[in-house]
């Protein structure tokens, strides 16, 4: 296993940093400490940057336009697309832009043509729609939302909660039950579009998280043409279940980033704060908190790389990610919360990027399936089909 | 809590003076309980509500009534309150929307669409 990165990983990444620091930290010196955009002409001008850099799209396949960059570099750079006040949920506040979502790369050509390639253009927006009131983390078996075949089309009855960007987005992946099989096989993916007579966004679900809100929503016999099933009838779970896999590399990588800026600034700041005559950094309490972040930070990066590594080889990864996303979320956690209390009051106050990353890092926890749900993939990829 | 910010609204030049500098949400109104502005009070409001309502009143001559809402969360709920009086008056308060030559600020030009009739 090579540790060493290569000199174009070392280039690109040199590219985001100063990008970051540069462009990013100082517009977030006027912006409301939980500000989710940029104004339209700087966000406008950072994307020309970012398309003049090469990297704008970092996460759509190089033949659909993306940089031809492997998985491994890919979330590097998210780790430095992270190290800024709205980093965690909004890294660069979008200025690389987005995959779109991922699952329409396997769609049709019809569809790829009607919701793919406008969203890759920025023309269009989507939002992904899996969880629902009656539960997230065991979503095969908790989908209540129904789909009813009618002639052509299909009929959809339901709601979801905890969805991002429903309010904004032009089109949706909706899992709705197709069939009476109460776990996985029943589920299938519709592509939605948001003015079918029927869909509702209901309201913004507020949280600790006020950038990147939630939202819920009601389907009312939302009539959708079997055309715009995604993948097999029956077969969304597992649309669903890779997007799951995938998405818990780069939401690991965020966490990172994150973690590495708080410590940064708490490797600035406690040689030059004294209390009775000394510097913090001479307390042995302190020194111990800063080495606990570094090892914090250590063992969620290379956990990470590996399972981006192993992703990037086709190899299976599941265990991998789910070990990534445990461990670099909870020890983003504990990073924040060390470095708030070596703040003292600043590192509760809104001055600083702090409270902001300590809210948004405890949804962490919980988000993209929660640390329990983690280890329960751990275990059964160790204990396999003995574990019941 | 409700969508809809439906406090009872308060003649706005005394209510401003008992305020406090807390983070949260308001909205203004003239005579006849039209909102015409949708503001918040957020990190980087010198004191709070207080602070941004007394300097919206000396901007918006029409504003005679004032109501609010303390809130921790005041920035998503500031876009829902947008979004809400775009869902049932087709657009935004007069005061909220751009003077001419001006750009919209980055939380309102990416405002989404809540739809809450079902």
């Amino acid at each position: 296993m090579n540790l060493q990165l290569t000199e174009e990983q070392d280039l690109v990444i040199a590219m985001v940093r100063r990008f970051v620091r540069e462009e990013i930290l100082p517009l977030e010196l006027s912006l409301d400490p939980d500000a989710e955009e940029l104004a339209p002409d700087d966000n406008a001008r950072l994307v020309a940057k970012t398309k003049a850099m090469g990297l704008y799209g970092l996460y759509i396949p190089p033949e659909f336009g993306g940089p031809d960059l492997d998985l491994v570099t890919r979330t590097l750079l998210a780790v430095e697309m992270a190290q800024h006040r709205g980093g965690l949920y909004v890294p660069c506040y979008g200025t690389f832009g987005g995959a779109g979502l991922a699952q329409l790369f396997e769609a049709t050509e019809e569809q790829k043509e009607k919701y793919l390639m406008p969203t890759l253009r920025g023309e269009k927006k989507g939002f992904f729609g899996l969880s629902e009131p009656s539960g997230g983390s065991d979503p095969a078996r908790a989908i209540q939302t129904k789909a009813v075949q009618d002639g052509d089309d299909w009929i959809i009855n339901g709601g979801k909660l905890w969805i991002s960007g429903a309010d904004k987005a032009q089109y949706g992946l909706v899992f709705a039950r197709t069939a009476n099989d109460k776990g996985r096989d029943g589920v299938t993916c519709f592509i939605v579009d948001t003015d079918t007579p029927g869909f509702s966004v209901r309201r913004v679900v507020h949280t600790l998280r006020t950038a990147r809100y939630a939202t819920e929503l009601s389907f009312e016999d939302m009539r959708v043409p079997a055309s715009n099933i995604l993948g097999q009838l029956n077969k969304g779970f597992a649309i669903a279940n890779d997007r799951l896999t995938k998405q818990r590399i780069p939401y690991a990588a965020g966490c990172i980033g994150v973690a590495i800026k708080a410590q940064e600034m708490a490797l600035e700041y406690v040689p030059q704060r004294e209390t009775f005559g000394a510097p913090l950094s001479s307390r042995q309490s302190i020194q111990w908190m800063l080495v606990d972040n570094e090892i914090d930070i250590k063992q969620s990066l290379w956990l990470t790389l590996e399972a981006a590594a192993k992703a990037q080889r086709g190899e299976p990864f599941r265990k991998e990610a789910a070990v990534a996303k445990l461990v670099a979320t909870e020890a983003g956690g504990r990073v924040v919360d060390r470095c708030m209390q070596m703040f003292g009051g600043l590192g509760v106050a809104k001055d600083l990027p702090f409270e902001r990353w300590f809210r948004e890092m405890r949804i962490r926890r919980i988000g993209e399936g929660p640390s329990e749900v983690q280890r329960h993939v751990i275990a059964r990829e160790l204990l396999g089909s003995s574990l019941r | 809590m409700s969508i809809r910010l439906n406090k009872e609204w308060l003649e706005a030049e005394s209510a401003a003076l008992g305020l406090s500098g807390n983070l949260g949400v308001y909205q203004l109104a003239n005579q006849d309980e039209e909102v015409v502005f949708i503001g918040y009070a957020g990190g980087k409001s010198r004191f709070g509500l207080k602070g941004e309502v007394a300097e919206a009143l000396q901007q918006i001559p029409d504003a005679a009534l004032v109501r609010w809402e303390v809130n921790a969360a005041y920035m998503s709920r500031y876009k829902e309150l947008l979004m809400i009086h775009l869902y049932d008056h087709g657009q935004l308060p007069v005061a909220n929307e751009p003077l001419p030559g001006q750009s919209m600020p980055g939380e309102m030009a990416a405002l989404g669409q809540l739809r809450p009739a079902g």
